[in-house]
């Protein structure tokens, strides 16, 4: 069915009767082409792309819980482009370009917003670096516009511009980026994935993948064995866990990311806004709700749940920046599993054995990639050449130190980012 | 969470810094390779259960702990110096 206007009214008319599922729900094959384990953003958006682009059958999406379980349900929901580092700026631009027009190809209300993201500075040297970080990003194709005091406090006249330790002196505006609906992100691919054909098939856990003679065989799985020419892993925070089954240690460690929403407040925060002299990002949903976040708690976990200490931190950097958020009550908070990698930056790659393939590394920044690494992730499956965009995202940049994509500059090992 | 120091007994998550997984005690010698270091510096057991974690009580004694803790519950079983880690 397809969803449109039309179709609302005379749905509308009729009890709302007639709305069928979104997707089936079939038992596993014994064999498929290709295998994507990971029934998140990332692996449905890249069987979805592996069907509507390069025309392949027989995929069929494990996921061991429910489609969009996991961290694409459970993000801070922003879409942007505003890196400046060759690797992370094509693909990152190349990304929000699909984003651009995903709701018209999915047929799926995405609710994406490109309301704006500004990020803050608060010294000359923090500008000078996100001017340079601003023609990065022209340069590349996408927008900003250097944002001084004068500027900014017109655009976001509730921030605190005369705090003593940190002032604000400007922002760097992308007007591009914004926010999207993350549920509907999930479902939209489930929903396309599915009309071209793909099997997603949910609460069907992988337990180990068989190899032989260097190549994939198969999976192994809580509803039975599965056979598959080719295997994508795209499971985020769990994958350590499943590479593990495979024989191989990945560059990754599982951290844990808080994130925060408040109760429905009138409209007051039109775009998102960064901090950049503490971990804090916020939007407002459209339902009302200030969503905001900080940094990781910074031990390995896999616990889906944070500490104290980090809501703490997160809340006076907040209060910090727009001391008016004080009076808004916490609705609820909730951890989600980061997977970490060395630079801070991703991984989309074959590995040392012959068809399987890994997405990973996303760090705190899947949900906007989600596009981008489905349609980069499914070229490589097809063709096995690199997507051009994902070139650079390659596993073997730690062994050899050659295109580390340290966006931060504070290093490429593990617990800097 | 709080982690049992051994100089000062149980203190709480704030005082410590954590740095990831203890393998980084255990420092690869003069005459080891690229691969060596490269497991070293990257790659990672990522358990989900039992962890073996370095941990600096840098807000107490200063000390560098060994802290065994599982990643699933966040419960914490031991810490021991990791000086006596690192003794070969």
């Amino acid at each position: 069915m397809r969803y449109n206007a039309l179709q609302v009214l005379k749905q509308g008319l009729t009890g709302n009767r007639g709305w069928g599922r979104a997707w089936r729900k079939p038992d596993p094959q014994p064999a498929y082409d290709f295998l994507i384990i990971g029934g998140g953003g990332h692996g449905l958006a890249t069987a979805y792309y592996l069907a509507s682009i390069h025309r392949k059958t027989r995929i069929a999406v494990l996921e061991k819980g429910y489609f969009g379980g996991g961290s694409v349900g459970r993000n801070t929901t922003i879409v942007r482009a505003n890196y400046g580092l060759p690797g992370n700026s094509e693909f990152y631009s190349h990304s929000l370009g699909l984003w651009e027009g995903l709701e018209q190809e999915l047929n799926f209300n995405l609710m994406h917003s490109q309301r704006g993201i500004i990020n803050l500075f608060h010294s000359d040297g923090q500008r000078d670096a996100f001017a340079r970080r601003g023609n990065a990003m022209i340069n590349q194709g996408d927008d900003a516009i250097l944002l001084d005091r004068g500027a900014c406090r017109e655009m976001l006249p509730y921030l605190d511009f005369d705090q003593t330790r940190f002032p604000i002196h400007g922002g760097l505006y992308h007007p591009r980026g914004g926010t999207a609906r993350h549920d509907a992100v999930a479902w939209g691919f489930a929903r396309g994935a599915d009309r071209r054909g793909v099997d997603l098939i949910d609460t069907c856990e992988v337990t180990g993948i068989d190899i032989a003679n260097g190549s994939v065989a198969g999976v192994q799985t809580t509803r039975g064995a599965i056979r598959a020419k080719k295997i994508g892993i795209a499971v985020a925070g769990n994958s350590s866990r499943v590479a593990a089954m495979a024989g191989m240690r990945l560059p990754i460690e599982s951290h844990v990311l808080q994130a925060f929403v408040t109760e429905g407040l009138k409209p007051v925060i039109d775009n998102v806004v960064t901090y950049g002299m503490g971990h804090f990002y916020i939007s407002q949903s459209d339902k009302g709700g200030l969503v905001f976040g900080g940094d990781l708690d910074f031990y390995p976990s896999y616990a889906s749940r944070g500490n104290l200490p980090m809501q703490e931190h997160v809340m006076e950097a907040g209060m910090t920046l727009m001391p008016m958020i004080g009076k808004a009550r916490l609705l609820r908070s909730w951890g989600g599993i980061m997977d970490m990698s060395p630079d801070g930056s991703p991984i989309i790659d074959r590995t040392g054995i012959g068809g399987l393939y890994i997405n990973t590394g996303w760090c705190y920044g899947g949900f906007k990639a989600t596009p981008g690494s489905g349609h980069c992730f499914a070229h490589l499956l097809a063709t096995d050449r690199p997507h051009e965009a994902a070139a650079r995202l390659r596993l073997d940049r730690f062994a050899t130190g050659r295109g580390l994509m340290d966006e931060e500059g504070t290093g490429a090992q593990h617990n800097l980012h | 969470m709080l982690i049992p120091c051994p100089l000062c007994g149980p203190r709480d998550l704030r005082e410590f810094t954590p740095r990831g997984a203890a393998v980084t005690v255990h420092r690869p010698g003069e005459a080891a390779g690229p691969e060596a270091w490269h497991e070293y510096l990257h790659l990672r057991d990522n358990p989900a259960g039992p962890s073996r974690e370095l941990w600096w009580h840098g807000a107490g004694c200063g000390a560098w702990l060994v802290v065994e803790r599982d990643t699933l519950t966040h419960a914490v079983s031991r810490a021991i110096l990791a000086e006596e880690e690192a003794r070969p």
